[in-house]
């Protein structure tokens, strides 16, 4: 049996009174894309943090590619690559410097970083800024470069904790893009993102957590269809249609104005619907990973 | 702790340098000029007014003093200051802990680069103060690795502060509890003799200036010092002391 690139094992991380990651378990194997999904507060961040060594685990165990976080910290990280939530890159150094001056923490010699350096700035895009000051480049340009930084070098796993929140659509699929030309090279990927139709597009497997614990693990497509069947049958939420609902015991779920009910046999279920009901309105669509999201989550608002 | 510092640490302070080099115009003006208008003014403006003091001219009296407070200003504010903006603006310490730099690797090198900014500033103005024939060679070059050595305790002391601050803004208090007081109460100005005797004994206690101050001068006159064995000690215990605290410190924030 192979070495995962990464085993947890009861996972916990505490802040004060405030358990972030409650006993977490799961093992991603090399060259897999795994997501982290859940709403704010749920641990994603907390247990990428600990992965990278940056924040201590409070108990149970990890290992990255078979070695123990707080053993071995340093020779994990020069085999990963990180993109944090936040941008740290340099302001005052250019393009080209921002990645260069980070090679120098790996160790990487001047000749090669720098060839590392400009094979970067092609993928990414850059090319045209790359002198220009990190200040005068866009949201999305400034994603790409951390993206970049995090590769430069060559990680056995990145990690990305959002990688694309905040930016417009355009930038968005760019950054999309050219992680899908690094999970075709193999690369261990993991990322948390709170835009569930690309996560469900793009991770071969995910978890979705909440309350520092994990909900559900799985791929996604097994995820859907195990919890919310193929397809969801929507209608208004009005009085006649509910007790329609109940009288022929069908289950539902309200949400807002609109009445979810969820099958497997959608054409079936609508034909008879249409006949005892005469709901106003009716639609019938896929299930998606939202579906389950928020059926996990709950609808409420969160922090 | 110890067994996390390593070499790398050259590769936190060569980021700053590289910084430095792209800003250096705005960032080292300004501490030059400052001591050259504190030696124009005090020197030779007030100094009109001063009879020599123990038979020395008020101008050559002030300048190693001017470079003691330079040394501990271009330390204290870039560890200050300057990594409380790199720590809690820019994110570059989380971008770095992110790599094989260790966390501790992360403080030593800003304490280094902060006493590489008092020698960097000592250098510069060295030849002004020889030029004004206020600094005797061939001894104030030793001017230089003092500087380093007040640039490390003052670059920890700084980073002991940025570890403790809420935000920018109560930086300010140690600054003006703290660094103004000793600035003018370390036999700066005038000589630390001319204070009562248990201030005089509190000043060689607890401020480093005192003895930075009087190191310097022993270099600039140049003239015999025989306290100045006890001042280096003084110095290079404060600096290893204040570093570990600096480290514990910073670890407590940073580390969570």
């Amino acid at each position: 049996m192979t070495t995962p690139a990464i085993l947890a094992e009861g996972l916990e991380k505490r802040f004060g009174d405030l358990m972030a990651v409650d006993g977490i378990s799961f093992v991603v194997e090399e060259g897999e894309v795994f997501g982290f999904l859940g709403p704010n507060g749920a641990g994603k961040t907390s247990t990428m943090r600990m992965i990278a060594c940056v924040s201590p685990t409070t108990a149970g165990r990890l290992e990255v590619f078979g070695m123990p976080v707080e053993e071995r910290p340093r020779e994990i990280k020069a085999l990963i690559g990180v993109v944090s939530q936040e941008n740290n890159l340099d302001p005052d150094l250019s393009v080209y410097e921002n990645l260069t001056v980070f090679a120098r923490f790996f160790e990487i010699d001047r000749a090669e970083a720098a060839r590392r350096a400009e094979e970067l700035i092609e993928f990414f895009g850059l090319a045209e800024k790359r002198d220009t000051v990190i200040e005068a480049l866009s949201g999305g340009m400034k994603r790409r470069l951390t993206l970049a930084r995090a590769l430069i070098n060559r990680p056995r796993l990145v990690i990305l904790d959002e990688p694309t929140t905040g930016l417009d659509p355009q930038a968005r699929a760019l950054i999309w893009e050219r992680l899908r030309a690094l999970r075709a090279r193999g690369s261990t990927i993991l990322l948390s993102t709170h835009y569930l139709e690309e996560a469900e597009r793009f991770c071969d497997r995910l978890v979705i957590m909440d309350g520092g614990r994990i909900l559900v693990e799985g791929r996604p497509a097994e995820i859907v269809s195990s919890r919310m069947g193929r397809a969801v049958i929507e209608t208004p939420d009005d009085p006649a249609v509910i007790d329609c609902l109940e009288r022929e015991g069908v289950a539902f779920e309200r949400f807002g104005d609109l009445v979810h009910v969820t099958t497997d046999t959608p054409d079936a279920l609508v034909q008879r619907l249409v006949a005892a009901c005469n709901p106003s309105r009716l639609s019938v669509r896929n299930a998606t990973l939202e579906d389950v999201f928020l059926r996990l989550t709950g609808r409420g608002f969160k922090e | 702790m110890i067994e996390n510092i390593s070499p790398r640490v050259r590769h936190v302070w060569g980021r700053n340098f590289l910084v430095f080099l792209r800003t250096w115009k705005v960032s080292f003006l300004p501490p030059i000029f400052d001591s050259l208008f504190f030696l124009l003014a005090l020197g030779y403006g007030l100094g009109q007014f001063v009879q020599d003091i123990g038979g020395v001219e008020y101008a050559r009296f002030v300048a190693p003093a001017i470079v003691a407070i330079g040394v501990m200003n271009s330390s204290y504010y870039e560890t200050t200051f300057g990594s409380f903006v790199r720590m809690y603006y820019q994110k570059t310490f989380d971008a770095l802990i992110a790599t094989p730099v260790t966390i501790e690797e992360v403080i030593v090198g800003e304490i280094l680069w902060g006493a590489t900014k008092a020698v960097i500033y000592t250098v510069l103005v060295l030849p002004i103060l020889v030029l004004f024939g206020v600094a005797s060679l061939p001894s104030s070059l030793l001017l230089v690795p003092l500087a380093l050595l007040g640039g490390l305790l003052f670059g920890a002391i700084g980073l002991c502060f940025t570890a403790w601050t809420p935000s920018i803004d109560t930086l300010n208090y140690p600054t003006f509890l703290f660094i103004t007081p000793m600035m003018v109460l370390s036999g700066t100005f005038f000589p630390l003799e001319s204070l009562p005797l248990p201030l005089q004994y509190f000043a060689y206690a607890v401020l480093p200036l005192a003895h930075i101050t009087s190191l310097a001068r022993a270099l600039t006159l140049p003239t015999a010092a025989p306290l100045a064995l006890v001042s280096i000690v003084w110095l290079a215990v404060a600096t290893l002391l204040v570093m570990l605290l600096a480290i514990r410190t910073m670890k407590r924030r940073l580390v969570v």
